[in-house]
């Protein structure tokens, strides 16, 4: 209906003289003055340290000297691109870096809608509340600390290996073991994240109509059958778009969890993109061949994000936009 | 709640439900123990006796009471450094995001009367999927004479576009357009509005947005690790990193012989176990205060996020 109406007076304004319409929004613009002045500090952070760095990204088509600046250096065309791709650690990189995000999508995403289809179901608020409080606990852990844990935890005298001991078997040197490595990066981001993932399916849970679940209880409908025809249908939109943000985030793999967890012994596989980057970066001072890697990452990611995008819109789901 | 009353009515589940609610409760119980273990095992270790961890006896409860561990950590002044610096940054930091998140997230929740709000805000979500990247960051850092400054951890991110939307769905649902309506009649203005009634009605989304920004803070090394270079200014996590990761020696013991060589080593484990509960101190303080908010605040603003 507003929608119908607000066409209407679009459709008026246009017919309107064009001098009166621009005053008219020079009028509205006017009025809502105070608006602005609430955006400015977010804008003007926006604009110094989000859109200002990306001009810095011709650097990935120059050989940057510092004396010359980023403007002044030379062009030096593609040439980082191609050393990156016949490098022979592009296609290691990238395995890697798509190895430990898809498994960490697979493994990750479908666990906290368990945990909050789980949580919904159960009647006693207060183990519902005790098990709320203690998973998004480890959410708060800051990422030295969570490596510093898995330090401790998989250590030759830790409890894991207290317990294989106990059973008669050697003990196992898991942080330098590369076939270990993928599950204790994607287990431990399970650990620590699932509890804050559940919330945003938690609060949709709980949008659901009771009549619904009343009307299914007299038909008859087991838990299950709840669950599969009316918590999920519920939920679908906020899954799909889940889903689509965290496709859009497959290939920027945090930087700080790998990093801190890399050792001599692992970097066969925990050298990713973004480590990389850092390492050619900031270590070796290879200014314009890291910002080259970093521009195919971000490319790479953003046609990610919009093709699941619009498979998401084509199959009839909610999109991002 | 009717759907406790209903189910209470037909006490006869069937056994399929039934069924369901033990595999649902021995997957959250499972749950549970998974994630508290390895936080109590921390706990419990970092007071008990060195030997009594390393033989495998500490599994339950802390055995062979002691705070030795900790009394090293007293003793170690560059963690003291750390946590002043640590508690500095996050205060500023913090003040810095809610001032540019807060109006901003409100403004954008008045999208009828901003002008512009539609390519306002995709400015806003371009910069969630797309930036300049590591090298030109850096660049800009230095230019702007930001480096080894403080400013270089507070500034950059001083709007996270996630928790703006969040805000936003909260003010545009949480608060009724009459009350707008009705401040107008009044003489009131968008300063006058946001101040008054709009700021006192939204303790849950401030609360939530302080603790995500604090946190954030806090827990934040990365930035400091490339932008500070001189140690008395270093945050506590860099400092953190040096002993839990790097495995820096903390004691001021320095000896060869092979018993006392055993001793340091597990007084530095000790040590480890200790600094994790003294430098997530803070953050455990916070969490209950402001976790009965977050989980209102979250789910009115992550609904529709």
């Amino acid at each position: 209906m507003r929608k119908g109406r607000d066409g209407g007076v679009a459709a008026a304004a246009v017919q309107t003289n064009t001098a009166i319409r621009q005053k008219s929004v020079w009028e509205r613009m006017k009025k809502c003055w105070q608006l602005y002045v609430f955006l400015i500090p977010a804008l003007l952070s926006l604009i110094i340290f989000s859109y200002a760095p990306m001009y810095g990204i011709i650097l990935a088509f120059k050989d940057y000297n510092p004396l010359d600046g980023i403007w002044g250096s030379e062009w030096v065309g593609l040439e980082h691109f191609i050393r990156f791709f016949n490098s022979p650690y592009f296609v290691q990189l990238l395995k890697n870096t798509l190895i430990i995000s898809i498994y960490g999508l697979i493994v990750g995403f479908p666990i906290p809608i368990l945990l909050a289809l789980g949580l919904n179901y159960v009647r006693n608020l207060k183990f519902k509340k005790t098990v709320q409080t203690v998973t998004y606990a480890p959410y708060f852990i800051s990422t030295v600390v969570l490596v510093g844990i898995l330090n401790i935890v998989f250590s030759d005298k830790g409890f894991i290996n207290q317990f294989i001991t106990m059973t008669g078997h050697e003990s196992i040197l898991f942080m330098g073991i590369e076939k270990y490595w993928r599950h204790i990066y994607v287990w431990s981001g399970v650990w620590q994240s699932m509890g804050w993932s559940a919330i945003i399916y938690i609060a949709a849970l709980a949008g659901v109509s009771p009549e619904l679940h009343e009307a299914a209880i007299i038909d008859g409908a087991s838990k299950l059958q709840r669950i599969r025809y009316i918590d999920l249908p519920a939920i679908m939109p906020t899954i799909v778009i889940t889903l689509i943000l965290n496709s859009g985030a497959i290939m920027s793999v945090g930087f700080e969890k790998a990093f801190l967890m890399q050792n001599p012994l692992n970097t066969g596989v925990s050298e990713i993109i973004s480590t990389y980057i850092y390492k050619v970066g900031l270590i070796s001072s290879e200014y314009g061949y890291s910002t080259a890697v970093g521009l195919f990452n971000s490319v790479v990611n953003c046609i990610l994000l919009l093709t699941v995008n619009q498979v998401a819109k084509k199959m009839g789901q909610s999109s991002i936009w | 709640m009717s759907v406790r009353l209903v189910s209470k009515e037909f006490k006869k589940q069937s056994k399929s439900d039934k069924a369901f609610d033990i595999i649902n409760h021995i997957f959250l119980i499972l749950i549970l123990i998974v994630v508290l273990y390895p936080l109590w095992f921390i706990v419990i270790a970092s007071f008990s006796s060195p030997n009594e961890v390393a033989a495998g006896n500490v599994l339950f409860w802390p055995k062979g009471f002691n705070v030795k561990g900790y009394a090293e950590i007293f003793k170690y002044e560059k963690i003291w450094i750390g946590y002043k610096n640590s508690i500095i940054y996050t205060f500023v930091g913090t003040a810095i995001n809610l001032i540019a998140t807060i109006p901003a997230a409100f403004a954008f929740s008045r999208k009828k009367d901003l002008v512009g709000s539609k390519f306002l805000m995709l400015l806003f979500t371009i910069t969630m999927f797309f930036g300049g990247g590591l090298v030109p960051t850096y660049l800009l850092i230095q230019n702007l004479g930001l480096y080894d400054t403080m400013w270089a951890l507070v500034l950059p991110g001083a709007v996270s576009v996630y928790n703006l939307i969040v805000a936003r769905t909260f003010f545009d649902q949480s608060i009724p357009y009459e009350l707008w309506e009705a401040a107008t009649v009044d003489g009131c203005d968008y300063a006058k509005y946001f101040f008054r009634i709009v700021i006192p009605i939204s303790k849950p989304i401030i609360a939530v947005m302080l603790l995500i920004y604090a946190v954030g803070h806090w827990n934040s090394y990365f930035n400091a690790l490339i932008y500070i270079i001189d140690s008395a200014k270093q945050p506590l996590q860099v400092i953190l990193r040096e002993v839990l990761i790097q495995s820096q020696n903390v004691t001021n013991m320095t000896s060869t012989s092979m018993d006392t060589l055993e001793a340091q080593r597990q007084l530095s484990e000790m040590i480890k176990y200790g600094v994790i509960i003294v430098s997530s101190l803070p953050v455990l303080v916070m969490y209950p205060f402001v976790q009965k908010h977050f989980v209102k605040g979250m789910m009115i603003g992550a609904v529709k996020g």
